[in-house]
């Protein structure tokens, strides 16, 4: 006798898991860039056609599969093709790989959570030397907040081949991330279900607070102006329309496991199509939202840093020529710099030199993206505005919620195939499953605190959950397609849900996906093998900046291990599957 | 003879003090840039001022204790506001050690600086450096008390719910029957939701056996 399924209390549960798994760190910290990079507002053009005719048939073939066979992604492909399990369990896999390392995501954000409650902010000044004359050395290298990040909270390594040892203060973090996760996904749909209204509604508060607070700052205008006057020749660059792509494909999520659990916790007659239709469309639009915000937070901050340089070099030429204080100011320095350097030019050529050239463009111009952009860019955008703390705890806070609200979908891809098989469930309860799952993902995500642990980060980051990816979802819309047939879809959606499936659908489903899919993937490929030799960043403490080495061989191995450890999966998997039917029907070759 | 006599002394005194002399330090102050609008002009009052403040600091160092106004010199104003002084001593016939000034001046920093409403910024000795002050260091850091306070919350909250959890499982184990309907069993379940208990699609392993599943039903209805 069976347990029925667990099932949302109601459809906006499902809609707010979907949501808060979408709309993740991806939005905030990646979209920004992109958009900065390929041409401002002109770079909206290739991202919307690319959600319509992408994202959201993508998005709606995944939550379709999941309500219709109502199990974990092992169990969905099993039952369209025996042959097919593999998918399952290389979205598992790409699932576990990313939840190892993504919380640590987490654990960053709660150190800087529980740091900002402190007055000064930490990463708003450099700690003193030895002898207390001056700061110290790294930290006037680069800057405090730059510092307080790879010093206080990395402790980073000179390079990925010195591990060091296990950070206690990030272990603690991390283990308190893996708590909040744990507590979360407890109970199945019924903790997640309360959790993700918080998890998804709450980043939008704390994003129209700091909208509001964002478009007052001085020189926020500066910011927006720059990102969203359209570079309309970025449109002709084909690595704006790819990554474009790639950045619609990953931000929903696909091919994890993920959206085929949460809609497998579905009532049958839900209409996944509307759904699918929302929440990329939220997705997407939240993306925007946050660069909007984030481009109005760059202006500040490129304005003040422009204006401290300003004055930097206002104080040089007072202190050098022994001018009245006051008397220089913004408007006037062009001008006293050429009478000063025809009044006295030897003098002046001494100082030449030390004369920085401010400018307000080079400033707005520096692109960040990923963690620096939300560990140090930021921080240092808010360590100048008033009331620090507050703003501060409001971001990282946002931010957690974010993440949390990721690991969640994360995880439910790990747990509902587990709970799904009979074998484990009849022998551990629920909670104890999630809580060996967890334990194991915190115990392995141990090595990111570690002191070279940002450089496993990224190499999990950048090779884990990308071109497997890809290939997944390549597989599950041609499994769809062809093996189970379009048309036998068609009428079990039809059944289902009682609305025929539109030719819009068909069309990208049975076509245009598929060829997208293909030169992603084509194109990812090419990019690898051209590049020849893989690099990474590695933060130098002598010089205050990053420098590029090569990754040794057991790193590129790791690599190599990750990649095919999802990858594999699929191939293998059919064919141990037909090796097992071959065997037992005999010498009866199976019926295809 | 009286006014030979006076521009001997300035003129020794013209010499102790000079940009670069020996044991001269140069000080400047940016008043505008501290004070904006409530800037007060630099004039004979408050040179006198601060060679007062000077001589108070001198006064502080052991075997100096009779050092007077008079004999602090300030020459080269200049309009920035920045000037060089020295220390002479009781005879005015040499200046003081540097070692001696410097020490003096960055012991008593702070009451200089608030004589003048300004800060180690904006009122620099020149190669005298300031004392930075520490940060405040608390004995406990204050993010390991938030740390311990969220962390109980939580294991406390996970306890909670493992411990209903365990005892909703007792409670239906014990319950009537092991042979209740799904029902029953539904609505113990974790779950809230009063919906349909059963499934009416079940296509759940268990009622499909893999090694049958290949050919053409699955679950098409009609």
């Amino acid at each position: 006798m069976e347990k029925a399924r667990p099932l949302w209390a109601n459809p906006l549960q499902f809609v707010f898991a979907c949501i808060s798994y979408a709309v993740g760190l991806g939005n905030v910290w990646r979209f920004p860039y992109l958009c900065q990079m390929y041409g401002g507002g002109s770079f909206l053009v290739p991202y919307i056609i690319m959600l319509v005719v992408e994202g959201m048939p993508l998005l709606y073939l995944e939550l379709a599969v999941g309500q219709r066979m109502r199990q974990g992604s092992i169990g969905a492909w099993r039952t369209i093709s025996p042959y097919l399990g593999g998918v399952g369990l290389a979205s598992v896999v790409a699932s576990f790989f990313l939840s190892m390392y993504y919380n640590i995501i987490n654990a960053w954000a709660f150190w800087y959570l529980l740091h900002s409650f402190q007055d000064p902010l930490p990463w708003s000044v450099c700690p003193l030397n030895s002898n207390r004359t001056g700061y110290d050395e790294e930290c006037e290298k680069a800057s405090s907040t730059q510092y307080f990040w790879y010093r206080k909270t990395l402790n980073i390594s000179p390079s990925i081949q010195d591990s060091g040892g296990v950070q206690w203060e990030q272990a603690l973090c991390l283990l308190l991330a893996w708590l909040v996760v744990y507590l979360c996904i407890l109970r199945g749909t019924e903790s997640t279900g309360k959790v993700v209204y918080f998890t998804a509604l709450l980043p939008y508060c704390v994003l129209i607070i700091y909208l509001v607070r964002g478009l007052t700052l001085h020189g926020a205008t500066n910011g927006l102006a720059y990102m969203f006057t359209p570079k309309l020749e970025q449109l002709a660059n084909p690595k704006a329309w790819i990554n474009a792509a790639t950045q619609i494909f990953f931000s929903l999520g696909l091919g994890f496991g993920s959206l085929i659990a949460f809609a497998s916790y579905n009532q049958p007659s839900t209409n996944c199509q509307k759904h699918a239709i929302i929440v990329s469309l939220i997705n997407s639009s939240t993306s925007i939202f946050a660069s909007v915000v984030t481009f109005s937070i760059y202006g500040f901050k490129a304005t003040f840093n422009y204006e401290s340089c300003l004055n930097k070099v206002i104080l040089l030429l007072t202190n050098s020529f022994d001018l009245e204080d006051g008397f220089l100011t913004a408007s006037n320095l062009e001008q006293v710099k050429g009478y000063l350097a025809s009044a006295f030019p030897g003098k002046y050529s001494e100082v030449l030199p030390q004369i920085r050239n401010c400018s307000l463009e080079s400033e707005l111009a520096t692109a960040v993206q990923g963690t620096g952009l939300s560990f140090i860019v930021y921080t240092e955008a808010i360590k100048n505005m008033a009331a620090s703390q507050l703003w501060s705890v409001l971001y990282f806070f946002m931010l957690l919620m974010l993440g949390i609200g990721s690991m969640l979908g994360n995880t439910a891809a790990i747990l509902t195939p587990l709970t799904d098989s009979k074998v484990i469930s009849s022998h551990l309860p629920k909670e104890a499953v999630s809580g060996l799952v967890c334990l194991v993902n915190c115990v392995i995500g141990l090595v990111f605190t570690m002191e070279a642990g940002n450089y496993w980060f990224d190499i999990f980051n950048d090779y884990a959950a990308t071109l497997p990816l890809l290939l997944i979802v390549l597989v599950e819309i041609v499994a769809v397609c062809y093996v189970f047939g379009l048309r036998r879809f068609e009428s079990d959606l039809k059944a289902m849900t009682g609305r025929t499936l539109n030719w819009y659908w068909k069309a990208m489903w049975a076509g245009v996906s598929p060829l997208l899919i293909i030169s992603l993937f084509v194109f990812y490929l090419s990019d690898y093998i051209l590049t020849g030799t893989l690099q990474y960043q590695a933060w130098d403490a002598s010089q205050g900046q990053l420098v590029t080495k090569d990754y040794p061989l057991y790193a590129l191995a790791i690599i190599g291990l990750l990649v095919a450890s999802s990858t594999m999966c699929i191939p293998l998997v059919a064919l141990g599957t037909f090796i097992v039917r071959c065997l037992k029907r005999g010498d009866t070759p199976p019926v295809a | 003879m009286l006014c030979l006599l006076f521009f001997l002394v300035t003129a020794i005194h013209a010499e102790l003090c000079q940009p670069d002399g020996e044991n001269a330090f140069k000080v400047r102050l940016s008043i505008r840039t501290a004070l904006g609008d409530n800037a007060y002009a630099w004039d004979t009052n408050e040179e006198y001022l601060f060679k007062a403040m000077v001589a108070f600091s001198m006064r502080k160092v052991p075997n100096r204790e009779t050092t007077e106004i008079s004999h602090v010199l300030v020459c080269n104003v200049t309009q920035r506001v920045s000037f060089w002084f020295v220390v002479t001593d009781p005879l005015k016939n040499h200046t003081l050690p540097a070692v001696e000034v410097q020490t003096a001046i960055r012991m008593n920093r702070n009451r200089i600086n608030g004589a003048f409403f300004l800060n180690d910024q904006t009122l620099e000795f020149l190669k005298i450096p300031s004392t930075l002050a520490p940060p405040t260091d608390p004995s406990v850091p204050i993010w390991i008390i938030i740390f311990g306070v969220i962390f109980c919350i939580v294991i406390v909250a996970v306890m909670l719910l493992i411990l209903s959890g365990i005892r909703q499982r007792r409670r239906m184990s014990k319950g009537p029957t092991e042979m209740d309907d799904s029902e029953d069993k539904c609505e113990n379940m974790i779950t809230i939701e009063n919906g349909i208990p059963c499934d009416p699609l079940d296509t759940k392993g268990g009622h499909i056996n893999d090694a049958f599943m290949t050919e053409d039903e699955r679950l098409t209805p009609l």
